[in-house]
């Protein structure tokens, strides 16, 4: 479809680029479908409605970003014109909107579309299409496959890999260990408990019990009831917040203390620790990739304050005490990043070029040591997590941060 | 019965086969987006005529629609998955399938009446993606992670897109099931069948195996929502238990009752709005939102509801019966306007006899 | 032992979130012979305007009571203003205006109080009520709860007038006529009344399950078997009906554990629960087509 002698130039340009780091004053403008001089379209699904309309808090707090950008002045002089589309979490649909924003509105590119069946629906005709599906939120670990998907890429640390980190603390830091797994019976679950399973390793007949539920059951309680009954010590949770909360409140309530293990979705204080209740949520281990707004030790980290500030005049609708909130800001930083380093050159290959091209990018509000690093061959924009431990309020990092290599 | 005139058509389906053609000469208004728009409406009118025949036709309330669909996409999917099946060939083994499995449920709904129907239907909607789910059927199914399909490709060689043959294909199942359907509609068994849902009690009577039509009727509703499911699957291209949730059940419903219930017709219109719907609903979100910049957030969601309850304000009887209320009030205003007088009560007695 | 009493207790404290909302779908039914589909949307609407009226200062009993007073009002009003127009139309056509109005309900709560789950407290005192370990002092709160309200709209429709006008508009409205009962009133406040238990029954759920626009959904599911297994006109059969469906949850998700524990073998757990908990109850219901308490009608030809 592109001309060749357009490839040599996209390459040329894109290497003056990254000597460069501004933009690119001399180069001629090259555009995809969805650039212009005037204006960048982007594409995105988010489920506003549905069972998981909880996430689309995202959604709303990524459109404010980019109305702030707009009102800044857009990036390198073009407006965002951010097209989102509700797609209640359901892939039939997610086909439908995707199709919808690449041929009849024509996007440059999408970015953070939620979900990991939607993303898996769309994933081959992305590629077909050769549109850019950046950032997706999902952290299943499929997204970071440049030879067979070269215009897919994830953010996330996965949850796969997340769940080895899990597995190897246990095993270095319980003695004899008899574990207990609570899990969400989809997609998101059967991958940290893979992940899980593997780290393991031959130990993996350490646990007890792994029961599941819906997002539809009402409560919990019965499967934390269950798990209890196996005299385990250690409580792997994996559950989005609700959950996680009901989960964790239970298994106070019941009497049951066993070392617990949180997976990073529901680490948010504000709609996960807390309501479980305080007292019963001491000594959680989680990992974390992001600051959460309610750790007290970044409020006064340039980082945060920016983000606050900019919560409270441009989404005061949203809570800030939210991390999804944390978690959209930074991923459309990235989404930003990436744009004005493309400059002039806006097609889609450009586009990929320059998301292929972080290395070790200081994002605002990742964990200190945190970086964004990817090239052509490494599609994991974070790889890198730190554990932390909760105790009095909030999450208390500890340990290294850790770099895992994607599997 | 059949309120739409039936000398329109033929002149629809010539239609509906030469415009795809013209694909060339206005790409982008017969895009390949719109054509594989069309296609979701298709199967989506496919889907809501099977709950009409069972529903609209025999009275049987169905709010599990959604279990045959996934049962039909299921099927279709793991015959192309495990057996490289083509996928024409898997729409006979999914209608076969769902129309025993809606047999089967047929049996004991003969028991229930009404809500309770409603409730052992909407039991079965909830079951089938936990069933899909279950440990001993991930091989098979996928399990939470589903499979993934390709889509079909042009046969043949002939000069056509992907979404151009997927649009004829849907096309040509959708005309061979609504014909069949209006077959058995206007024969025999259609008369039993809504001889049942009016006066069961009177259709059992006058000799009507009324356990015999409404069982088999499950089942042919079945296979029909089944066929519109394994079309789905090569349309989408992808299958989870996430898209069969029992949400789509309702979806079917509304789509019934908005289009028409007992109507052909109906079943078409139904399709078209359950597509159109969530568009037009974001759509029109985004212009409460942005044109005329009203503060509050208006998801679509909302916009969803409100259009439900104000479409049946102004018609209850679904679209294409307050279309052919319009038309028959229109028809009457001339009549009595050409006739001059008042209109004449043996008249009106008349025009109100000819509504079925 | 332990872990049958505590599934049994736990499927008890969920039985009681079911029977409080199936009450709420039976007295719609008995006012109005339709089910309403947005009962769990509306039931969360009241509970959210609850926690508002304590993020502005009343106490838990003022907020609760103030709520199910305004969602009274609010259950009149829907009636009155959006299915007073309907009353003739087909009832699959009732059933869409239905799903419109929980669609609203539901996006509306998520757009003014957002999607963040929030904790609602709970009005009955921590320790020493309740058996520790087995039940918790707030779902025997509910169990209580559910209780008081069934006996009070007992007493209601068996010996007061007003619920003996209700009774008749729902069951005869044209002889109700006759006598002077003004029937559209009585339907508007069969809505309110079940407008009013709703709000009770969110209330009382929330602490449990956490405030959230998307708290009903699941339990609307169960709260309709459990309406349905005991009989649809009968509030007693209602809360009987969400007692049996929490306990026989809990107990197929026990016996399927039981089953691994003992042979290893994973049969039925939790994620099929509530097929073989639906199963059962369409079981029953093929031999009881009119539910455990219902009375079978007999139509004349």
């Amino acid at each position: 479809m592109k001309k060749t002698n357009r490839r040599t130039f996209v390459a040329g340009v894109s290497a003056a680029t990254l000597l460069s780091g501004s933009r690119v004053a001399f180069a001629q403008k090259k555009y995809s479908d969805g650039a212009s001089d005037t204006e960048i379209k982007i594409g995105h699904t988010n489920p506003y409605s549905g069972p998981a309309s909880s996430y689309g808090v995202i959604g709303k707090t990524i459109q404010a970003y980019w109305k702030s950008v707009n009102e800044a002045g857009g990036i390198n002089g073009r407006k965002i014109n951010f097209i989102t589309l509700d797609d209640g979490y359901s892939p039939p649909k997610t086909v439908e909107c995707i199709r919808q924003l690449v041929e009849q509105d024509k996007v440059l590119c999408t970015f953070n579309t939620l979900g990991t069946p939607c993303n898996t629906a769309i994933h081959k005709y992305m590629n077909e299409k050769k549109v850019p599906m950046l950032y997706v939120a999902t952290g299943a670990s499929k997204w970071g496959d440049p030879k067979h998907f070269p215009w897919t890429m994830g953010f996330q640390p996965d949850y796969h890999t997340e769940g080895i980190i899990y597995a190897k603390h246990l095993l270095a830091n319980v003695k004899d260990p008899k574990i207990a797994v609570l899990m969400q019976n989809d997609d998101f679950g059967k991958d940290y408990w893979n992940g899980f399973k593997e780290g393991l390793g031959k130990e993996a007949g350490r646990v007890t019990k792994h029961v599941t539920y819906e997002t539809t059951d009402p409560t919990v309680d019965s499967q934390v009831i269950q798990l209890k009954d196996t005299g385990a010590n250690v409580f792997f949770v994996i559950a989005i917040p609700k959950f996680a909360a009901q989960a964790m409140r239970k298994a106070g309530d019941i009497g049951w203390k066993p070392a617990i293990y949180l997976n990073n979705v529901s680490s948010s204080v504000a709609s996960a620790m807390k309501p479980a209740g305080l007292d019963n949520v001491q000594g959680v281990i989680t990992a974390l990739y992001l600051m959460d707004p309610t750790d007290k030790q970044f409020d006064s980290h340039p980082d945060m304050k920016t983000w606050v500030d900019w919560m409270k005049k441009h989404n005061p609708d949203q809570s800030l005490q939210d991390a999804s909130n944390v978690f959209a800001y930074a991923v459309s930083t990235l989404m930003h990043e990436t744009l004005k380093k493309c400059g002039d050159d806006l097609t889609r290959e450009n586009v990929m070029k320059q998301a292929a091209n972080f290395q070790k990018y200081q994002l605002p509000l990742l964990l200190p040591g945190i970086t964004v690093s990817t090239s052509p061959t490494d599609f994991y924009p974070i790889q890198a997590v730190q554990l932390s431990r909760f105790k009095g309020e909030t999450w208390e990092l500890f340990g290294e941060v850790m770099h895992a290599e994607s599997t | 019965m059949s309120m739409f005139p039936k000398k329109w058509v033929l002149p629809l389906i010539v239609l509906a086969f030469v415009i795809p053609l013209l694909r060339p000469l206005m790409p982008d208004v017969i895009s390949n987006y719109r054509l594989f728009l069309v296609s979701t409406m298709i199967i989506a009118s496919i889907a809501v005529l099977g709950l009409n025949l069972l529903t609209g036709f025999n009275g049987q309330i169905s709010l599990g629609h959604s279990a045959f669909y996934a049962v039909g996409a299921y099927t279709s999917a793991i015959l192309m998955d495990k057996l490289d099946m083509p996928y024409y060939a898997t729409l006979p083994i999914a209608a076969a399938v769902c129309y025993v499995i809606g047999w089967l449920f047929g049996k004991p709904a003969l028991k229930l009446e009404g809500h309770y129907l409603a409730l052992a239907t909407f039991a079965l909607a909830l079951s089938v993606p936990q069933i899909l789910k279950y440990k001993w059927l991930e091989d098979l199914t996928g399990g939470v992670q589903g499979i993934v399909l390709s889509k079909p490709e042009v046969p043949f060689g002939l000069p056509l897109t992907d979404d151009q043959w997927l649009y004829y294909y849907c096309l040509i199942v959708m005309i061979i099931l609504y014909w069949a359907a209006n077959n058995m509609l206007n024969g025999r068994s259609g008369r039993a069948m809504m001889a049942i849902r009016d006066y069961a009690i009177a259709a059992d009577t006058m000799g009507i195996n009324t356990a015999r039509y409404k069982t088999v009727t499950f089942g042919i509703s079945a296979a029909y929502t089944g066929i519109a499911g394994a079309l789905s699957a090569s349309a989408i291209a992808f299958v989870a238990p996430d898209s069969f949730s029992f949400f789509l059940s309702i979806k079917f419903l509304i789509g019934l009752v908005v289009g028409g219930v007992g109507s052909l017709a109906g079943s078409v219109v139904g399709g078209i709005f359950y597509v159109l719907v969530d568009n037009s609903a974001q759509a029109l979100s985004l212009f409460v939102k942005n044109d005329l910049g009203v503060q509050f957030d208006l998801s679509a969601y909302t916009v969803f509801g409100i259009l439900l309850i104000a479409l049946m304000y102004m018609m209850p009887t679904g679209i294409v019966g307050g279309v052919y209320a319009i038309v028959q009030g229109l028809r009457r205003n001339r009549r009595g306007a050409t006739t001059g007088s008042a209109t004449s009560p043996v008249r009106d007695v008349a025009a109100n006899q000819q509504r079925p | 032992m332990e872990q049958f009493l505590q599934q049994l207790a736990s499927g008890l404290a969920n039985g009681a979130i079911y029977a409080c909302v199936a009450l709420a779908l039976v007295m719609i039914y008995v006012s109005t012979d339709h089910l309403n589909f947005a009962q769990g949307e509306m039931a969360m609407f009241s509970t959210y305007i609850s926690w508002q009226l304590m993020a502005w200062g009343c106490s838990f009993w003022v907020a609760f009571i103030l709520a199910v007073l305004i969602s009274f009002c609010m259950g009149v009003f829907i009636e009155r203003v959006i299915l007073r127009p309907l009353h003739h139309a087909p009832v699959l056509s009732i059933v869409v205006v239905f799903i419109g109005l929980l669609a609203i309900c539901n996006s509306m709560a998520g757009a003014i109080w957002s999607y963040l789950i929030k904790e609602y407290p709970s009005p009955f005192p921590k320790a020493d009520f309740g058996i520790a370990g087995v039940i918790g002092p707030h779902q025997l709160g509910v169990v209580i709860v559910t209780l008081v309200v069934l006996s009070l709209l007992f007493v209601f429709f068996r010996y007061t007038p007003l619920g003996l006008a209700m009774r008749a508009a729902a069951q005869n409205p044209q002889m109700a006529r006759l006598v002077g009962v003004r029937v559209d009133w009585m339907l508007a406040l069969g809505w309110g009344l079940a407008a009013a238990v709703g709000a009770v029954a969110g209330i009382m759920v929330a602490h449990i399950v956490y405030l959230d626009p998307n708290m009903m959904g699941g339990i609307l599911l169960y709260a309709f078997a459990s309406a349905l297994i005991g009989g649809i006109g009968n509030p007693g059969g209602a809360v009987v009906g969400g007692f049996i469906v929490g306990v026989l949850e809990n107990m197929v998700a026990y016996t399927g554990n039981m089953i691994e524990k003992i042979t290893g073998i994973y049969i039925i757990g939790n994620g099929e629960k509530l097929t073989v908990a639906l199963i059962i109850v369409i079981f029953v219901l093929t031999l009881k087509p009119a539910g455990l308490f219902g009375r079978v009608v007999v139509k004349r030809v």
